[in-house]
Parts: C-alpha cells; structure tokens; sequence
C-alpha cells in the first residue's frame, strides 16, 4: 500500500508499530498513524481487574453512562433553549410541548442529573466500604473527588437554567453564601452574580459555565481519573492487591481482562439500571417533587418567596449541616468542611486493612453511623428548619463530623481480622 | 373602577370586543356578588337548617384520570365557559387542544375558538392585564402549568372552598388560599355557602390567652343551577383538564415508557446470558 504525501512522493513510515508481524489493509495504515490497537491493548482487553468484583462495582460504569447521556441530551436541549430571564422558562414549555420528544429529552437530562448523583453516591460509598482512597489509590481518589466537586457546581447552574421560582430563590441561598466569606463576601457574591441580585446576567453566565466550562472540565477529569486508575489497578472488596501473587506468566493471578469480562458484565448493570431510569423518565419523572420541585413549574419570581426554600435532594444533607448551625457564617463554613471531608480520608483511615470485610467492630459501627446520618441529614434538609427538625439535624452533623475526626483513632485502635493470600470468589 | 371597554379593545382586533366583553362581565360579576353577598348574609342569619359539610376539605382529592377523555373534553368547555375570561393558557395552542382531546374542526370553531382567533394561536385571554390588575388587584394568573405546581388537589379543594365573606372587596374567600383576589365566579352553578367558624381559645404573642376563629363547616344558603354531585362533576372535569393541559405529552409518554420498559428488560434479559457465557472461564 503506497501513502502519498502531497507532492505524490512516498511517505516514510515507520514498519510495524508494535513489534507485531506488520498487517495489511486500512486497519494496519490507520495504526501506524494512531496507536488504536494499542490503546486496546493496554486499557482494554491488556488491563487486568481483579476478578471479584461484586455489584458496588457497577457504579463507576454506570456514572461514564450518565455522563454521555447528559451531554448529548444536553447538547439536544442547547438546541431549543434559549437563555435569558424573558425567554428561558417559555422555552423549556416550548421544549416539553412543541418540540418532538422534546418532553423525553428533557426529562432524560432532568432524571439523568439525579441519577448522577445517585451512582456517584454509590460509587463513592464503594471507596468508603473496601478503602479504595488508601495508597496507592490517594491521587484516582482525590481526582474523583474534584470530580464530584464539579458535578455539584454543574448541577446547581443547571438547576437554574430553567428560570423556575425555586431556580431563582435557591440560586439566591446558595450565591449568598459567598457572602459569608469575611472581607471579600459582599463583593465576591455581586462579581458572581454580575448584578445586585440574581438577574438575566448570572442566568447567562450559568448557561455558559454549565455548557461549556464545566462539562470540559468534567471530561478532562474523567479520563484523568481513568488513567490514573489504570496506572495504580483497581482495589477489589478484599482491599488486597492482586499484584502482589503473579502467575507463571507474569500477570497477576487474580486479575482477568476488562474486556471481555467486565464490559460484557457493565453492560448487564447498565441495562438494570436502564430498566430503573425508565421506569422514573416514563412513569414518575418529577418522583413527587424530588427530581423536580413543583415551585419550579411557576416562572421565578423576585416578589414571590416560595413557602419553603429546599434544593433539590442531592445537596440537602449538607443543607441541612448549614441550617443545623445558628451562626451563617459557621454554617457555611461546616458546610464546606463536610463536602471537603472526604478529601482527607486516604490520610485519615490508618487501619492495617483497606477494607470493612476485615476492619473492626468500631470501625464498621462508625460507618453504619455515617451512612444513617448522611440519610437523615439528607431527609432533614427537604423538611423546613424548625423544632424537633432542627435538634436532629444538629445530633447528626456532630456524628457526620466525629466520622472523619476520629477515624485515625478508631482504626488504628480496633483490632482486625486476617486478611486472605487470595480474593474471595466462588465461580458460579 | 375603571370599565371603559373601548380601553382594552383598542390595539387588538375588532373581533376581540366579544371576548373583551365576556371578560368584562367576570369583573362585573365580583360587583354584583357583594351585593348578593350582603342580602344572603342577611337570609342565612335567619338560622334554617342547612346541610353541614367541608370539616373534612384539607383531604378531599381530586381523584381524576388524565385518559377519561370525555371527562377532560368536558372540562376544556368548562375552562372557555368559565375560566377564560380572565386566565390564559398561554403554552397551548387550540389546535393541539383539539388534536389531543379529538375535537372534530367544526366544533372547535363553533364552540370553544373565540371570534377571530386561528387555530394555531395560543389559547390566549382577551383580558388586558394592566385593566385585570386594577380591578383584581393581581393579573389572573396563567393556568398552563397551575396543575403541576399546586397539584390537582389543591386546585380541586380551590374550586370547593369558596364561600361569603362580606368582609372581602369581592364578597367571597376560600379556604385553600385565604384573600384570594378571584371572585366567587362559579357560585351561579354552585349555590352560596358560608362558613361557619368556631372559636378556640388559644395563646396569643406574650401568652394572654385568646380566640381564633377555625373554620368548622360549610352551609349552603342559596342552591346554584347544578346539585352538589353535579357541582363536584363539573370541579373534577376542570381540573382534569387542567391536569391535562399541564403536560399534554403526559399519556403518550406513559404510552411510550411500557414498550421502552420491556425492551430494556430484552435488552438485560439478553446481556445476562452473554455476561454468563464469557464468566463460565473465570474459575
């Protein structure tokens, strides 16, 4: 096969990318000029998963899924609406009425939001159950959490494109909390909002940050994370590392190939989780306020505070944290410490084992308190900030904090279990 | 009270002067209602025996189904008899009102298409809003998406807890949203009713003991054109339609997740035993 330059002379090309017998036809010219079979290779059917994985490790997957349905439902969306607090809440009835199958669209990208958040909740949970942040893991888990951070600024803009009432007003609560930040508050909040209050400039500039800014950054953050995976190999619920037993072949006993095995295996978690996600976009797609708030159906409104200010339910628990404290600026400040929390944790697990199967008693009650108070802060956040409500929210962001705080104790007091040579896994 | 019609007739078509007029008349009918309100006042103070009713309201529910499609046919006549007036549907063309409800051409034109409107136009009110807000108070809210922010039951107990109250500029109130600006408009099929309240000792600002007026239950003083259970029909069928019109795609899109549900169940049902087959290596 002859490839020619522009001037019609025979290129020089390298023979064989790989050391590989040199093939022939279009596969082998497009190699010697883009590494694809070696990317196959190496992340793919060459990258070795430790074969016990159990169904907390379906979420990983299952968040790469969402991600592509939120930016091609959302680049869809793009198409029809059209920023601006005159035209952004017409637009979306335009989209949910007019449009054909502008209502699934639009319901795909609302329910994926919090579906979102539902499987990266989940995912996280897995590195809090198997110790998945411990080393050499400190970097994909630090990476995964600036992830999360991003997600959870691209959801709030998100949250406001629509011009709802609560678009409005809950944009109001979250921006004034800049306002909290002594000295430079008032100031950093108006260059935020580009206005006196949140006006057609900051629903603008949320349009932008939300479509362009922060979901690059996502993507850039994504293949960061999976390459960071793929350098260190992945933690499994026994919390060893298959590395360490390698076969006569030199590949580590226990690991077996992404691909086939676990794509053939994600796509099974992806059509359960399709089944799921169907049943809400086509039966209950506002799930009774918690997808979408029903104040959001009345267009924002300055004049009009609804009855009670709640964000939608993936932020509520450190909603909640941030009313259970009586002082604004101390109930931001926990605010940001609780989301900021996790980011310690590979620094504040000192435990001999990486996972709960062989941690102690203290450290699986510790946990079992976290994920109850993770919950009830979460519920206590949808509810409105008075009486019984507000005693309970502040019981469980004292345990919610003393989770973090006295891991380096718990764990390194507790006794442990023996850990196996092997990974537990029973062929079925 | 400013009623000069040539006001907001002018600017919009001629044709427009119907509708203006049919709006105009649910202004005037808040004045003739205090007038009424004051004489039935009066009637009820006599103390005859009236059906007691309504303790119960905060639980009444609409109970209606989107696909009883007679039933949202009848509330979309009801909604351009009586609501039009003064509220807009402002995301809903006729066109798509008469597509979905399966109204033939003719009796769209005949009966639910105001003179002059096309049927591509958003169902719009003829009502002009600065002239609303000046005799209401408030602009008569859109209707379009009221269903899906309050929910039916709300706008249900809404239709079902007016009642007189001479105290109020259009003599009547309601219990579901208290001061509402909108005049007890559909007394004439309802009847009028008064609420009786009760007093409850209760603890004021600085704990002094004192009185407050809870609402204990309805009694009809003066009967409408339509019975109670035709009433009751009649408050349904609106809001059914009402429920329609908040999300048209509403049935096609329940239509359309039962055959998406099933494929994915395929679609699982068949990556199972493929993911079965490839883990029969895995020892």
């Amino acid at each position: 096969m002859a490839v020619k330059t522009a001037t019609g002379a025979p290129a020089p090309l390298p023979a064989g990318g790989t050391g590989q017998p040199a093939k022939k036809g279009f596969w082998a010219w497009l190699n010697r000029r883009l590494p694809v079979d070696e990317f196959i290779t190496t992340q793919m059917t060459g990258y070795l998963a430790p074969k016990n994985f159990n169904i907390w490790y379906f979420f990983g997957s299952l968040a790469l899924a969402v991600l592509v349905l939120q930016l091609l439902s959302g680049i869809y969306l793009t198409m029809f609406y059209k920023v601006g607090e005159g035209t952004s809440f017409d637009s979306v009835e335009y989209i949910m009425r007019e449009v054909d199958y502008g209502w699934l669209i639009r319901y795909l990208h609302s329910t994926g939001a919090s579906a979102f958040f539902i499987v990266v909740y989940l995912h996280m949970y897995r590195a809090l159950l198997y110790g998945s942040y411990r080393a050499p893991r400190e970097l994909l888990w630090l990476i995964g959490m600036l992830t999360y951070l991003a997600l959870m600024a691209e959801a709030f803009m998100g949250y406001v494109l629509p011009w709802g009432n609560m678009s409005f007003w809950g944009a109001q609560v979250i921006v004034n909390l800049f306002g909290t930040i002594p000295g430079i508050g008032p100031g950093l909040v108006e260059w935020i909002r580009g206005d006196y209050g949140i006006a057609d400039a900051t629903l603008d500039r949320f349009f932008a940050l939300h479509v362009a800014l922060i979901p690059l950054a996502l993507l850039l953050l994504v293949v960061l994370h999976l390459t960071a995976l793929h350098q260190v190999g992945s933690n499994n619920p026994d919390g060893i590392e298959i590395k360490e037993k390698i076969g006569p072949d030199g590949k580590p006993l226990d690991g077996i190939p992404f691909h086939p095995y676990y794509t053939v295996k994600d796509l099974f978690g992806i059509g359960v989780f399709g089944v799921l996600f169907a049943i809400v976009v086509f039966f209950v797609p506002t799930l009774g306020g918690l997808f979408l708030e029903s104040p959001n159906f009345e267009p924002a409104n300055p004049l009009s505070t609804p009855e009670h200010i709640a964000p939608v339910w993936y932020f509520t628990p450190y909603y909640a944290i941030l009313r259970a404290v009586p002082d604004q600026r101390m109930g931001a400040l926990l605010m940001l410490l609780a989301v900021s929390a996790f980011l310690f944790l590979p620094w504040l697990d000192r435990s001999r084992v990486k996972s709960i199967r062989y941690k102690g008693w203290m450290s699986r009650a510790a946990l079992t308190l976290f994920t109850v108070s993770f919950i009830a802060l979460g519920y206590l956040g949808l509810q409105p900030a008075e009486g019984l409500y507000v005693v309970l929210a502040r019981i469980f962001t004292i345990i919610y904090f003393l989770f973090f705080i006295l891991m380096p104790f718990y764990t390194w007091l507790e006794p442990v279990k023996p850990v196996p040579e092997r990974v537990t896994y029973h062929a079925h | 009270m400013r009623t000069d019609p040539g006001r907001g007739a002018r600017g919009r078509g001629s044709d427009a002067a119907a509708r203006l007029a049919c709006s105009l008349l649910a202004a005037l009918l808040a004045m003739v209602l205090a007038h009424q309100t004051a004489r039935a006042a009066e009637e009820a103070a006599d103390g005859e025996k009236a059906a007691r009713f309504g303790a119960d309201w905060r639980s009444w529910h609409a109970n209606t189904d989107v696909t009883d499609m007679p039933s949202v046919q009848r509330g979309a006549r009801n909604f351009v008899s009586y609501c039009l007036g003064c509220h807009g549907l402002k995301y809903e063309r006729w066109s798509r009102l008469a597509e979905d409800l399966s109204i033939p051409p003719d009796l769209l034109q005949k009966d639910l298409l105001p003179p002059g409107d096309k049927t591509t136009d958003y169902i719009l009110t003829a009502i002009p809003p600065k002239d609303a807000e000046t005799w209401f108070g408030k602009t008569p809210p859109d209707l379009t998406l009221m269903a899906r922010a309050r929910g039916r039951n709300y706008l249900y107990q809404f239709l079902k807890t007016f009642y007189l109250d001479p105290s109020r500029q259009t003599g009547a109130n309601n219990l579901r949203l208290p001061s509402t600006a909108m005049p007890y408009v559909l007394s004439e099929l309802e009847g009028l009713k008064r609420a009786v309240f009760r007093d409850v000792p209760s603890q004021g600002e600085g704990g002094q003991p004192t009185h407050e007026q809870v609402f204990d239950h309805f009694e009809i003083i003066a009967p409408g054109r339509l019975s109670e259970s035709e009433y009751d029909g009649f408050v349904r069928d609106t809001v059914n339609f009402l429920d329609y019109v908040s999300e048209p795609t509403q049935a096609a899109r329940r239509a359309l997740g039962v055959w998406v549900v099933l494929f994915l169940l395929v679609f699982t049902w068949l990556a199972w035993l493929v993911k079965r087959e490839y883990w029969k290596d895995v020892h």
